[in-house]
């Protein structure tokens, strides 16, 4: 019987078998940010201790950096975080891709981009969205401060073997379907919580056919349907991606990429679940609620608490449409935005950009609506310069910002105010996510955040623009 | 150093309704502007526990008199989900929390508060209903998570089995709910998984 990925990343790691029962597991790649590190070195100081492997370990900024004026946060605890990394990277000899890197960005931005992100590795980050980097083949998931400093202090953790699920998507998406609609979909059918306990594998000819940015896009939002870490396995396209980036070694790349694809699961592999998906069935889809799985097609009606499946599902359904104030029943399409945002370890990569600087051109944002586009790192930005994609954006009406996480989380000074409807391209619709206690958020593609920027509205993108190409080619 | 076992906790319990409550929820995330993790107690469940407009106390649970002083919570499923910050169990825990008795609990959130000795065990809904009837009948009634045995009790005379991986209640019932001695004492072995992997 064959392995699959995550088992032979996994055998690969394992250092022992701790006294609980616990794997000790190797991480080969640690990546930290200002927000869940200071903690952890304050502990490393009070133990006396240091970095274990200060080469494997790569910092940056980018939770509370501000997207205007960025060198300077008016904010004296964001500046104090900020200063606290600086000293932190120096005392311990870590990596840091700083705001005059040039390389600063979104953590799981700057990992795939510099080459830091490879196949058959074990990465860690106090950051949920750690799942970014099973786009490449790699275990990677998200730990919490504590583990930061075991990390640290001796590049390990104790950690229970996942099972896996593989899911299944094949067939042709259609038209104006994109990689967030189909992880947005695969979250609705199996749940908020589906994934607890397990990997995801993403397999089938839709993730075969994505770029690696949209495989990025997938494995972000793992952790958004339950699941603590998720893959799709290395191919011709990640080796692609990956030959010639600042990290990856060149000295012998032939027998490199020979050893990334041996990490692929074997054809026999056997794993603890399998789900199967036909892309076609696959609609460009929103939230309406305040849970990541609150999903429907764009074409839905709002749920009808009356026609709830339980009791429990009516009281969720009832708990998330008073915090919505939205009315059961009625069409998602149509309800009025106040603020749209583009960005986020989800969708802030230079082809989202790409893909809506294509449709805006001509268009412009309808008055009233707040719009901003927050590139995912400093490169990103660049890159969409050397495009000319801030010009598109600006002349359509979009403010172009500094690289960041931004609004997806709203530490920094980018919020929402008061009861504000977001149309946003990140990942978490909770109560409050984006800075305001009563702000409220709607996911969906990139798209089709334009596409509701310019209505004024949540529109179907389908019909604001012209996208009758495929979206995945 | 050993660790102070965790076999068992106990105390008054507030029930605080709701799936899939999340450590946004938890702790906000404009909390988290800080370097260490002390005063976060204060700020646990912040935006639900008051009007962001008026500043003046919610109808929550945790501004219940009634529940003042309550350490064991009792929640629905999926607690703990969305972002893996510890911030979220390090400010219940500060704000006095012990123990958590929930139908699931999403898996960064477990971790995290097994390392911080806050015990998180699984109930059946009925069984987390039955607690929740018993703390409203009567706040003054004490809930005990016995960790060893897994099981719940309640001074109402409820007492009904509870999960949680083995791998957790031995780390906790042995003293070794934080792993970084043993992780550290492993140097060896460490370093020759180093010297194995390509990349490293």
């Amino acid at each position: 019987m064959g392995k699959n990925l995550f088992q032979k990343v996994w055998d690969a790691h394992t250092v022992g078998t701790l006294a609980d029962g616990r794997t000790q597991l190797f991480i080969g790649t640690h990546l930290i940010h200002e927000v869940t590190s200071p903690q952890a070195f304050g502990m490393l100081r009070d133990l006396g201790l240091k970095v274990k492997f200060p080469q494997r370990t790569f910092a940056t900024v980018d939770h509370i950096v501000p997207t205007v004026d960025q060198d300077a946060p008016q904010d004296p605890l964001a500046a104090e975080m900020m200063q606290a990394l600086r000293k932190n990277a120096d005392d311990f000899g870590v990596t840091y891709f700083d705001l005059a890197s040039g390389k600063q960005g979104i953590v799981h931005v700057v990992g795939p981009e510099q080459g830091i992100t490879q196949p058959g590795t074990t990465i860690a980050c106090g950051d949920s969205h750690t799942a970014t980097h099973g786009a490449f083949g790699a275990i990677a998931f998200g730990i919490g401060t504590t583990q930061v400093r075991d990390v640290l202090a001796s590049q390990t953790l104790a950690l229970e073997a996942l099972k896996v699920r593989r899911i299944e998507v094949n067939g042709n998406l259609r038209p104006g379907v994109y990689a967030k609609d189909v992880i947005l979909h695969i979250i609705r059918l199996l749940g908020a919580k589906g994934g607890i306990g397990y990997a995801y594998e993403y397999a089938g000819d839709v993730f075969d056919r994505m770029s690696m940015e949209e495989r990025m896009t997938v494995c972000n939002m793992s952790i958004e349907g339950g699941a603590r870490c998720g893959y799709v396995n290395p191919d011709a396209k990640t080796v692609a991606y990956l030959k010639g980036r600042p990290y990856v070694d060149m000295s012998d790349f032939d027998a490199t990429a020979t050893r990334w694809l041996s990490f692929a699961s074997d054809a026999d592999a056997k794993f603890d679940d399998i789900v199967r998906i036909n892309a076609a069935d696959i609609e460009p889809t929103v939230t309406w609620g305040i849970s990541p799985d609150h999903g429907i097609s764009i074409s839905e009606s709002i749920p009808d608490p009356a026609k709830a499946a339980s009791a429990q599902d009516k009281a969720s359904i009832d708990e998330a449409l008073a915090y919505m104030k939205l009315p059961a029943g009625t069409p998602i399409k149509g309800v009025k935005i106040d603020v749209a945002f583009i960005g986020s370890c989800t969708n802030g990569r230079i082809s989202d950009f790409r893909e809506v600087a294509k449709y805006i051109q001509g268009h412009r944002v309808a008055a009233g609506v707040k719009a901003i586009a927050v590139p995912g790192s400093q490169i990103v930005a660049i890159q969409c310069e050397q495009e000319g994609i801030p010009e598109i954006f600006r002349a359509a009406g979009f403010e172009w910002r500094g690289a960041g996480c931004s609004m997806c989380l709203a530490m920094n000074p980018d919020k929402l105010v008061g009861d504000q409807l977001c149309a946003s391209s990140s990942n978490r619709n909770f109560k409050g996510r984006q800075g305001s206690p009563t702000g409220r958020t709607v996911l969906m593609s990139p798209v089709m955040v334009a596409a509701a920027a310019i209505n004024g509205s949540i529109a179907d993108a389908r019909e604001v623009f012209d996208l009758q190409q495929a979206a995945v080619a | 150093m050993p660790l102070d076992p965790v076999t068992q906790v106990s105390g008054r319990a507030v029930f605080i309704p709701g799936a899939d409550i999340d450590t946004d929820r938890i702790i906000p995330a404009r909390f988290m502007k800080c370097v260490t993790f002390d005063g976060l107690g204060e700020f646990a469940f912040y935006d639900v526990r008051f009007n962001s407009e008026t500043g003046e106390k919610t109808d929550h649970p945790l501004n219940d008199p009634r529940f003042e002083g309550a350490s064991i919570l009792l929640a629905g499923v999926n607690f703990g989900c969305g972002s893996s910050r510890e911030h979220a169990p390090q400010s219940l825990k500060k704000y006095g929390f012990n123990g958590v008795v929930a139908e699931s609990f999403a898996e960064i959130f477990f971790g995290n508060s097994t390392t911080l000795a806050m015990p998180c065990v699984i109930a059946t809904a009925a069984d987390i209903a039955a607690l929740r009837d018993a703390v409203e009948n009567d706040p003054a009634t004490i809930i005990t998570i016995d960790v060893d045995g897994l099981r719940v009790r309640s001074s109402s005379g409820l007492d009904f089995p509870v999960t949680m991986p083995d791998s957790a209640r031995d780390a906790l019932v042995s003293g070794r709910w934080d792993p970084i001695q043993e992780l550290l004492d492993n140097d060896s072995a460490i370093e020759s998984k180093a010297r194995e992997l390509h990349y490293v």
